[in-house]
């Protein structure tokens, strides 16, 4: 044992130090690795209730007329964004397979023009990828005029290989203030 | 014995120097570690008197006293200042004083750095603290500063991230410099499975350290730049996600409350066998057992976050991860007792406080099981009864151990045998008033009383006036230990031996020294080296 060695225990401290300084710099890495590993793994396992985020093709399906569920909308705004928004339909009967669509009104409460951005979210979360968006407002972001009114459509699908389990699926969207973003 | 003191003799520098520079710079492990204990003392009262605000706050429903972002403000703090600014460094100061000396090595393996993580650690609470005085006041959202809440703190909003990121950097070097001293200072015979078990369990709490500190400096950082630099790491309306911050924050976060509580077990491992006149039973299974418990800590994280919506895979996953823990933590418990059995037992402070530590932990483990189970969890989830179990597993367990080590090694430290009677008052006085603080939590939380929020409805009022009472008895009775502590410094009730308690130095090196432990020790190592082992 060489501990009181000193030029020998101070080389094997620096080794060990920089070592020691590769994991801490290796963890901070991690930290942010976490945040694209955390997307590819809710993209995978379909956790997180996140719908596609661009326009899917529209595909036929063969309709089940036996099979109804139901499908809710919910819609809210985030924090204090001045907007009016909501479900002209709040609650449907559908079959999967069948296409429908549905309309949002979403008001512009200032006197400025708005942009805002809306985020969907399905619970419960695994049935997020047999929702099939076609045409959605939560695509790209929305310009309101001042005290602008927009009817905006939903046209969807449920994928007939929803599991059997599923009878009712909410649909939720957010309305977030990006305006200052836009400046 | 005399070896160390004639080698002591040939050294050029002997004393400390002289006046206030021999705080600022200096570079030996013992001032650095009285500097860290002293801190982390004054901090203890610093948290404390904001837990009574909080206490005093909640004593009757009703706003009294503070308003509501002011409280809010005050259980964040609360919480930042004792988990970075009384717990945290409290253990790192007994590290820096004790762990040289269990393992025969003259100091720590990098001086300079010792210094430089103490006063980055001042600088740090100082920044945090200063955050309290800004435009629309300190940070409000809870310690977990979950976003978006947090990142509608007010200017206070980067001096708090940037408080967080050199409290960080400071324990990192913290943690650099006991893995070396560890690795690379060990007397000649001092083997790994020789090393008393605080060596082992602050070794195995500094890796877990130098693994999430980088990360939480991650996710704060994030924070920073979703705020300032139009990121949007957590934000939905970029793209991001809020609930991904709670993924990488308790990935931190559980090895973090481990951080507090394995050096804890260490100490309570090195008191027990000393007061039990035994070897500690089971050494080894205690030492893979802390082990196993950083292991485990690293894939249980989410058992906080029961409630934010994981499918079933998850919550199972993470319900049976945690309940996995129970196990090499009851193998502690039960080497305790076991160091007890038969043992010729007496009752000092110290070994009162190890004897209180196992039984409230116990309580405060049991609640942590009923949490992990995930479908019940959804009652208890931020309700007081969380509050209760986590205070459980950190006062009557962190702080209670912490002062079994103060009155353990005072006598070390300063030469001078402690006023046993008064520390006796001070250990009855905590152990009665803790429960009297905390017990009733568990009854508000069941009841479905929220964390978090400065009123609550009238039912609640008759167990939070309980609560509120044993918070103030508690509070006031710590003064007592700083009277200790001053009268023990001043000559307290006579000169301590240089083995203090009997047959202490079959056990562990420091108590083969003179007391109080020479301002050089171990400058040629030890050659008898004491181990917790039957043979």
């Amino acid at each position: 044992m060489t501990a009181h060695n000193n030029d020998d225990v101070q080389q094997k401290n620096r080794n060990l130090v920089r070592k020691l300084v590769l994991i801490v710099v290796a963890m901070f890495g991690f930290g942010y690795a976490l945040v694209p590993l955390y997307d590819v793994l809710c993209d995978v396992t379909g956790l997180n209730g996140k719908t596609n985020e661009t326009a899917v093709a529209e595909t036929q399906y063969p309709v089940d007329k036996n099979r109804e569920m139901t499908i809710e909308f919910v819609t809210s705004l985030n924090e204090s964004t001045p907007m009016t928004f909501y479900a002209v339909t709040p609650k449907l009967k559908i079959h999967p397979g069948q296409y429908y669509t549905v309309n949002f009104i979403a008001e512009n409460k200032t006197d400025k023009p708005l942009v805002a951005q809306a985020i969907p979210s399905v619970s419960p979360g695994l049935a997020a990828e047999y929702l099939k968006k076609t045409e959605c407002f939560c695509f790209s972001q929305q310009t309101f005029a001042p005290h602008e009114k927009k009817t905006m459509p939903v046209r969807f699908v449920i994928d007939p290989k929803l599991p059997e389990r599923y009878k009712t699926i909410t649909l939720a969207y957010t309305f977030f203030d990006n305006t200052d973003r836009n400046q | 014995m005399s070896a160390v003191i004639a080698e002591h003799d040939e050294h050029h520098d002997h004393g400390p120097a002289k006046g206030i520079l021999r705080w600022i710079i200096t570079t030996n492990h013992k001032d650095i570690g009285t500097m860290y204990l002293v801190f982390s003392l004054i901090m203890f009262f610093v948290g404390g008197t904001m837990a009574l605000i909080i206490r005093a706050e909640l004593f009757e429903p009703g706003l009294q006293f503070v308003d509501p972002q002011f409280f809010n403000s005050m259980t964040t703090m609360h919480a930042l200042v004792m988990v970075f600014g009384a717990v945290m460094p409290a253990f790192v100061g007994l590290a820096n004083w004790m762990i040289p000396m269990m393992i025969g090595a003259p100091d720590m393996a990098l001086p300079r750095m010792n210094n430089m993580s103490f006063w980055m650690l001042v600088a740090g609470i100082l920044l945090m603290a200063s955050t309290l005085f800004m435009e629309g006041g300190g940070p409000a959202a809870g310690w977990t500063f979950y976003p978006p809440l947090v990142l509608q703190t007010g200017k206070a909003f980067p001096f708090a991230i940037f408080a967080v990121h050199l409290l960080g950097i400071s324990s990192i070097m913290g943690a650099i410099n006991i893995i070396a001293t560890i690795f690379n200072m060990r007397a000649p015979g001092m083997g790994m499975m020789k090393m008393p078990l605080f060596v082992w369990t602050w070794l195995i709490t500094a890796f877990l350290l130098i693994a999430v500190m980088p990360v939480f400096a991650g996710a704060v950082t994030m924070l920073l730049t979703d705020r300032f630099f139009d990121t949007s790491f957590f934000d939905a309306a970029g793209g991001g996600d809020p609930v991904l911050y709670q993924h990488i924050f308790w990935f931190f976060g559980h090895p973090e409350v481990y951080i507090m509580i394995l050096p804890t077990f260490g100490v309570v491992s090195t008191i027990i066998p000393v007061f039990a006149r035994k070897p500690l039973f089971g050494y080894t299974s205690m030492v893979w057992a802390t082990g196993f418990i950083a292991f485990l800590s690293f894939i249980v994280w989410a058992h906080h976050m029961f409630t934010v919506g994981m499918p079933i895979a998850g919550e199972l996953y993470f319900m049976y991860a945690t309940i996995l823990i129970a196990i090499p933590t009851g193998v502690k418990i039960f080497n305790w007792t076991a160091t007890m059995w038969k043992g010729s037992m007496t009752f000092e402070t110290p070994m009162l406080f190890s004897i209180a530590f196992v039984v409230l932990f116990t309580i405060g483990g049991f609640t942590g099981l009923m949490m992990s189970i995930a479908p019940s969890d959804l009652q208890y989830h931020d309700s007081y009864f969380i509050v209760a179990h986590f205070h459980y597993t950190l006062v009557p367990a962190s702080i209670f151990v912490l002062m079994a080590a103060g009155y353990f090694w005072l006598p070390k430290w300063t030469g001078n045998m402690y006023n046993e009677r008064i520390a006796r008052l001070h250990f009855w006085l905590s152990a009665i008033s803790i429960n009297i603080l905390f017990f009733p939590q568990h009854f508000l939380g069941l009841a479905g009383m929220p964390r978090r929020i400065p009123d609550y409805a009238v039912q609640f009022a008759d167990w939070n006036m309980i609560s509120s009472i044993g918070a103030f008895i508690y509070g006031f009775s710590q003064l007592l230990f700083v009277y200790i502590v001053i009268d023990t410094i001043r000559g307290g009730t006579g000169k301590a031996t240089d083995e203090v308690w009997e047959d202490a130095s079959k056990h562990s090196l420091e108590w083969t020294l003179p007391s109080p432990a020479p301002y050089h020790t171990f400058t040629t190592p030890p050659t008898k080296i004491p181990s917790e082992h039957l043979d």
